[in-house]
């Protein structure tokens, strides 16, 4: 699109977006066509002349668009097999820093809106906004080509390229029950794991998918309720693909070049192995997120850190350690802490101030569904359970 | 697009890294017959810097570069490339990307405010 609108991104990511808003409005009732690229590149394309056209722009521009040939499906010179990873290999460019190329490409190709791409980076949407800004400001005044990069240029751009599928993935994973960006995720993740046999982490990031995606069939009850991980009727996990993640994550981590993703889909495989919740190895997540926080360290992971040692070590244990957390401020905003907090010191005997915590947590939470999981848990009374309905692999 | 490449040194920089690096004299023999190098040269060190600043209409001069920063510039090139990546292309040819570090900053437009 960027090619056809003669550079102007804006228009483009415009143009693009009403294609799938139109999708969205279209394929349910009348069904996904046949080509479904196709179909959107064609109306993106329609919209962007109709554009043009409409705001009276240069005859010349105009016409070379009109004329301009959809989008070869193989370019001559390039490997990568599928035209949405092409893109989104070419929307990376590595003169951006990681989290600007990320937010970029999630914006012109996946039509995330700024606001949804904010809440993924645990930033006000404002400051996302900021950012998208800025990265369309130099692409365009620094002159980054939007050019497919050669083979031996793919790798560089790979960690940018697997943040925009895990950020999709997880973007999918908050609605259970509307499988397509998810679905979406994994096939592009597949195709990646074959294009770049030699990179642990696509395999990795594969794996994690597969090994998350299987609990989707429990995750929701009949009453169309979140069902919490421990909660989950393990029955119905698919446990053809958790066979299938498992396998590839095995296979990966006998290179014994554990990246982040890799530790992540271990830690899901400890989940997906247990014939029940009881019989989790709390024990192990915990020396997983130990391993995670010093190849990345964040503060989600020691969040989630904290919650795997409330669970291996009772709630005693986590409480000092999410005080911390919640200390630094850098999570005020984030639904899961909060959550998360409520959780422990419902579980230590302190309704009164758990009450408290469920509370802001129901007011942060992104979903409706999750809002609903929230104010049951705080009408509850101590017990069992855990903090968050599945939350699904977190933050980036 | 017209590029200012800016050639600074690194003090971080430990030599022995630097085998393979291209020769400076064919870099600018290759640039200039392709047409992509108009004009460049070696600066001589910060402390040949003067900076100028006019406050209240009065021209303050202070002996040393404007800013104290570690890395240093060395040199400068004006490169015309037909975009961001065959300036880095280019950039990435000159020894002093082996051995220091080069910024590239793309001009200001004409006609543009």
């Amino acid at each position: 699109m960027i090619r056809l609108t003669g550079g102007d991104w804006d228009l483009a990511e415009e143009c693009a977006q009403d294609a799938f808003a139109q999708a969205l409005q279209k394929w349910p009732g009348a069904g996904v066509p046949d080509q479904p690229l196709a179909w959107l590149t064609t109306t993106a394309r329609h919209r962007a002349i109709d554009r043009m056209r409409r705001a009276s722009a240069e005859a010349a521009k105009l016409r070379e668009v009109a004329a301009m040939e959809p989008v070869p499906r193989y370019a001559s010179d390039s490997e990568i097999p599928d035209e949405r990873l092409e893109l989104m290999f070419t929307c990376c460019h590595p003169s951006l820093n990681l989290d600007a190329q990320v937010a970029l490409t999630l914006r012109s190709l996946s039509g995330l809106s700024t606001a949804e791409i904010a809440r993924a980076f645990l930033v006000p949407e404002p400051t996302m906004g900021q950012r998208l800004f800025r990265a369309k400001q130099k692409v365009a005044h620094a002159g980054i080509p939007f050019r497919v990069p050669p083979p031996h240029l793919l790798p560089e751009r790979l960690p940018a390229v697997l943040h925009v599928l895990y950020l999709l993935f997880n973007q999918g994973y908050g609605e259970p029950q509307e499988p397509r960006l998810a679905r979406e995720a994994i096939r592009l993740a597949r195709v990646l794991a074959v294009l770049m046999p030699d990179e642990p982490e696509a395999h990795g990031m594969l794996a994690l998918m597969l090994l998350h995606d299987a609990r989707r069939p429990a995750r929701v009850g009949a009453d169309g309720d979140l069902v919490p991980l421990d909660e989950q009727d393990r029955s119905l996990w698919d446990e053809a693909q958790i066979a299938e993640g498992s396998v590839i994550l095995e296979r990966v981590l006998r290179r014994r070049r554990a990246g982040p993703f890799q530790i992540q889909a271990a830690i899901a495989a400890c989940h997906a192995s247990a014939p029940a919740a009881a019989q989790t190895d709390w024990p192990q997540i915990v020396g997983l997120y130990g391993q995670l926080a010093r190849v990345a360290p964040s503060v989600i992971v020691d969040l989630n850190r904290a919650v795997a040692i409330g669970m291996a070590d009772g709630p005693e244990a986590a409480l000092p350690l999410v005080d911390a957390i919640t200390a630094t401020g850098q999570l005020d905003r984030y639904y899961l802490l909060h959550a998360t907090r409520a959780d422990l010191l419902r579980r230590a005997g302190r309704t009164a101030e758990a009450a408290v915590s469920y509370r802001r947590a129901a007011g942060l939470a992104p979903t409706e569904a999750e809002r609903r999981f929230l104010r049951n848990r705080l009408a509850r009374r101590p017990g069992g359970g855990s903090a968050a309905a599945d939350g699904g692999p977190g933050g980036p | 697009m017209k590029y200012l490449m800016l050639v600074c040194t690194d003090p971080g920089y430990t030599p022995g890294q630097d085998d393979g690096a291209p020769d400076v004299d064919n870099w600018v023999a290759d640039m200039d017959g392709k047409g992509i190098r108009i004009m460049g040269n070696r600066t001589r060190p910060a402390s040949d810097a003067t900076t100028v600043r006019v406050r209240n209409r009065e021209v303050l001069l202070t002996d040393g570069p404007y800013a104290e920063t570690k890395d240093l510039i060395a040199g400068f090139d004006i490169l015309e490339c037909a975009d961001l990546d065959e300036a880095i292309d280019v950039a990435s040819k000159h020894p002093m990307a082996w051995a220091g570090a080069i910024e590239l900053r793309p001009f200001w437009p004409d006609g543009e405010d």
